[in-house]
C-alpha cells in the first residue's frame, strides 16, 4: 500500500527533513505518527499524498512511484488518498454539501451520483441535517466532519490526516477518532500524524515515532512515549 | 470534455463573476474605459477617413484654356497633360458643356441670369478636369501642368485651379488625427491588457484556498483553468458589449444632434450602420481577446498547477 525505501528529503534551503526512513504500511492499517515538531512528521505526510517529492530513495503508494510520477498523472493518484488537515481547509463561501460534492464535481463524477454519494457520506459523518449550512455556522467539531466527509467522499484507500483533532477540544477529538475508527473499520488505510498523547494511548494502534528526520520507533499497539 | 463539465465550468466562471463582484467590476469597469476610448478613437478615424474619401473624389484639377485656342492645340495640349505619370484621366469639358453645368448648379430662380450668354456670348473658357492617381500629389502636378506653357510659345493655358492651399491643409490635418489616434489607441490597448491581467492575478490570489483544495482532492490542471478562462471571457465580453452600446448610443445620438440641431451637413458623418457593425464587432472580438489573454497570462504565471 505504502511503501518508502531509504526516503531522504532535504529542501531547497537545506533543511534536512528525512534521512533514510524505511517503512510499509499494509492495506487497512491505522497508523500514528508522533514525534517532537519539526521531526519531519509533516514532510512524511506531505510525502503520501504528493505534495512533495523525496529527494532520493524509492516511494510507492497504491503502486504508484511517487517519486518518477509525471506531473499530469499527480491529480489522478491524489483521488485515491483523503487528506484531512488540522485547519478542516473548506471554502467558506460553499455550503456543507458544496464542499462536500466539490470533490467529486473535480473527478467529473456524474451529477446523481454526485448528489446520491455526497448525503451518504453526510449521513455516516452525523451532518445530513446540516447539509444547507455554511462552514461558518458549524463548531470546530463538525466542520472536521465536513472536511473528512470531502476526504472519503470518493472512495480513497488511504486517508492522510495531519493533527486532525489538533484544534478541537478532547470531548470533541473523541467524536473524530470514532469517525476515523469507523472509516478504517469499512476497509480505508488511515495515516495519522498527531500530538494527542490521551487519544494515542487510549486507542490503541500501531504507533511511528519519527524524530530527526528518522524512525525511532515503530511498534504495534504502541504507546504515545513523550510527555503531552 | 463531458459536456456536463464545461457546464460545470461556464457556471463557475459566471459565480466567480459574482462572487468576486467589485473585483470583476473593476477589471470590466477598466475593459470599458479603455475600450470607450478606443472606440472613440476609432468612430473618429473611420469619420475622419470618410471625409478624407470625400475630399479625394473631389480633388480634381481645373485647367482653363485661353480663349480662341484652336482644335488642334486644345487635342495637343490635352496630350500633354495626359502624358504627366501622375494624372488618371484628362477630360476636356468645352465652354458650351461648362456653361451647362453652370447653370445646373444653380438654384431655378438664378438660371435666368445666365441667359443671353449662350454660343457666341460665352465668356468662359475652354476646360480640362485632370483627375489624379493620387489626390495628394494635386499641388505638384499642378505645377508641371502650368509648366506646359514654358515649352509653347503661344500659352495655350490660362489658369489651373485646384482650392490650393485648403487642400494641401485637409490633407495635413487628416493624416495627423489618423497618426495620433493610432498611437492612442496602441497606448490604451496596452494598458487595458496590463489592468485586465493585473485584475485577474488578484482574484487568483484570493482563490489561491480554492485551487489548493482542489488540487488536494485530485482535479486535474486544466480542470482549475477552465473557470478561470471562461471567467476571463465572461469579463472581457460583458465589458466590450456595455463598451459597445455605449458608445454606439452615443454615436446615434451624436448624429441626431448634428444633422438637426447643428446643422451640420456638409461634414456628413458616417452612419450607425455603416460603423456600428465594424466598430461593435471590432470592440467584442478586442475585449474577448483582452479577457482571454489576460486570464491565460495570468493562471500561467500565478496558478503554477
Amino acid at each position: 500500500m505504502i511503501e518508502m525505501h531509504d526516503i531522504w528529503k532535504t529542501y531547497p534551503d537545506g533543511t534536512s527533513a528525512l534521512q533514510g526512513v524505511s517503512v510499509v504500511i499494509d492495506r487497512n492499517e491505522f497508523v500514528y505518527v508522533v514525534g517532537p515538531s519539526g521531526a519531519g512528521k509533516s514532510t512524511f505526510m506531505k510525502l503520501i499524498y504528493r505534495e512533495e517529492v523525496p529527494t532520493k530513495g524509492q516511494l510507492s503508494v497504491n503502486g504508484f512511484n511517487i517519486g518518477k510520477l509525471k506531473q499530469r498523472k499527480i491529480p489522478y493518484v491524489r483521488r485515491n488518498i483523503g487528506v484531512v488537515f488540522q485547519d478542516f481547509r473548506l471554502l467558506p463561501k460553499l455550503s456543507v454539501f458544496e464542499n462536500v460534492a466539490f470533490a467529486m464535481e473535480v473527478i467529473e463524477s456524474p451529477k446523481r451520483l454526485i448528489r446520491k454519494r455526497t448525503m451518504e457520506v453526510l449521513d455516516l459523518v452525523g451532518l445530513k441535517h446540516k447539509a444547507a449550512s455554511l462552514p461558518a455556522q458549524l463548531s470546530g467539531g463538525e466542520q472536521q466532519r465536513v472536511a473528512i466527509a470531502r476526504a472519503i467522499v470518493n472512495n480513497p484507500s488511504v486517508i492522510v490526516a495531519d493533527e486532525p483533532t489538533g484544534n478541537l477540544d478532547p470531548e470533541t477529538s473523541w467524536g473524530i477518532m470514532k469517525l476515523l475508527e469507523e472509516i478504517n473499520f469499512r476497509g480505508t488505510t488511515i495515516v495519522m500524524a498527531t500530538h494527542n498523547k490521551e487519544i494515542v494511548n487510549s486507542l490503541r494502534k500501531r504507533v511511528i515515532a519519527i524524530e530527526r528526520g528518522m524512525i525511532v520507533r515503530d511498534e504495534q499497539r504502541g504507546e504515545y512515549g513523550y510527555e503531552a | 470534455m463531458k459536456l456536463n463539465t464545461l457546464l460545470r465550468h461556464v457556471r463557475e466562471g459566471a459565480k466567480n463573476v459574482f462572487r468576486n463582484g467589485w473585483m470583476s467590476f473593476a477589471s470590466m469597469g477598466s475593459i470599458v474605459v479603455s475600450l470607450f476610448v478606443l472606440g472613440v478613437f476609432m468612430l473618429l478615424a473611420l469619420n475622419v477617413n470618410k471625409l478624407a474619401d470625400q475630399f479625394d473624389s473631389q480633388v480634381q484639377i481645373s485647367v482653363f484654356l485661353q480663349t480662341g485656342t484652336n482644335q488642334s492645340k486644345i487635342e495637343e495640349v490635352e496630350r500633354l497633360i495626359g502624358r504627366v505619370p501622375e494624372v488618371k484621366k484628362v477630360t476636356f469639358i468645352s465652354k458650351e458643356e461648362g456653361l451647362n453645368r453652370l447653370r445646373e448648379s444653380l438654384d431655378e430662380d438664378a438660371r435666368s441670369a445666365l441667359d443671353g450668354y449662350e454660343k457666341e456670348d460665352n465668356p468662359l473658357p475652354d476646360a480640362y478636369d485632370v483627375e489624379l492617381f493620387d489626390p495628394q500629389q494635386v499641388a505638384y502636378v499642378a505645377k508641371q501642368i502650368k509648366a506646359i506653357n514654358e515649352t509653347d510659345a503661344s500659352k495655350p493655358i490660362l489658369g489651373v485651379k485646384y482650392g490650393q492651399g485648403t487642400v494641401e491643409k485637409l490633407f495635413r490635418i487628416t493624416n495627423a488625427v489618423r497618426n495620433i489616434g493610432l498611437v492612442i489607441v496602441a497606448g490604451l490597448a496596452v494598458m487595458a491588457m496590463f489592468l485586465i491581467s493585473t485584475t485577474i492575478k488578484m482574484t487568483i490570489l484570493a482563490r489561491r484556498r480554492e485551487i489548493g483544495i482542489m488540487k488536494l482532492v485530485g482535479a486535474t490542471n486544466n480542470f482549475i483553468r477552465w473557470p478561470f478562462f471562461i471567467e476571463g471571457v465572461l469579463i472581457g465580453a460583458g465589458g466590450s458589449a456595455i463598451t459597445t452600446a455605449l458608445l454606439l448610443y452615443g454615436y446615434s445620438k451624436l448624429i441626431k444632434t448634428a444633422q438637426y440641431d447643428l446643422g451640420l451637413m456638409l461634414i456628413q458623418l458616417a452612419e450607425l450602420k455603416e460603423v456600428g457593425w465594424m466598430v461593435g464587432g471590432t470592440l467584442l472580438i478586442l475585449g474577448t481577446l483582452l479577457g482571454i489573454w489576460g486570464s491565460v497570462v495570468s493562471v500561467r504565471k500565478y496558478l503554477k498547477v
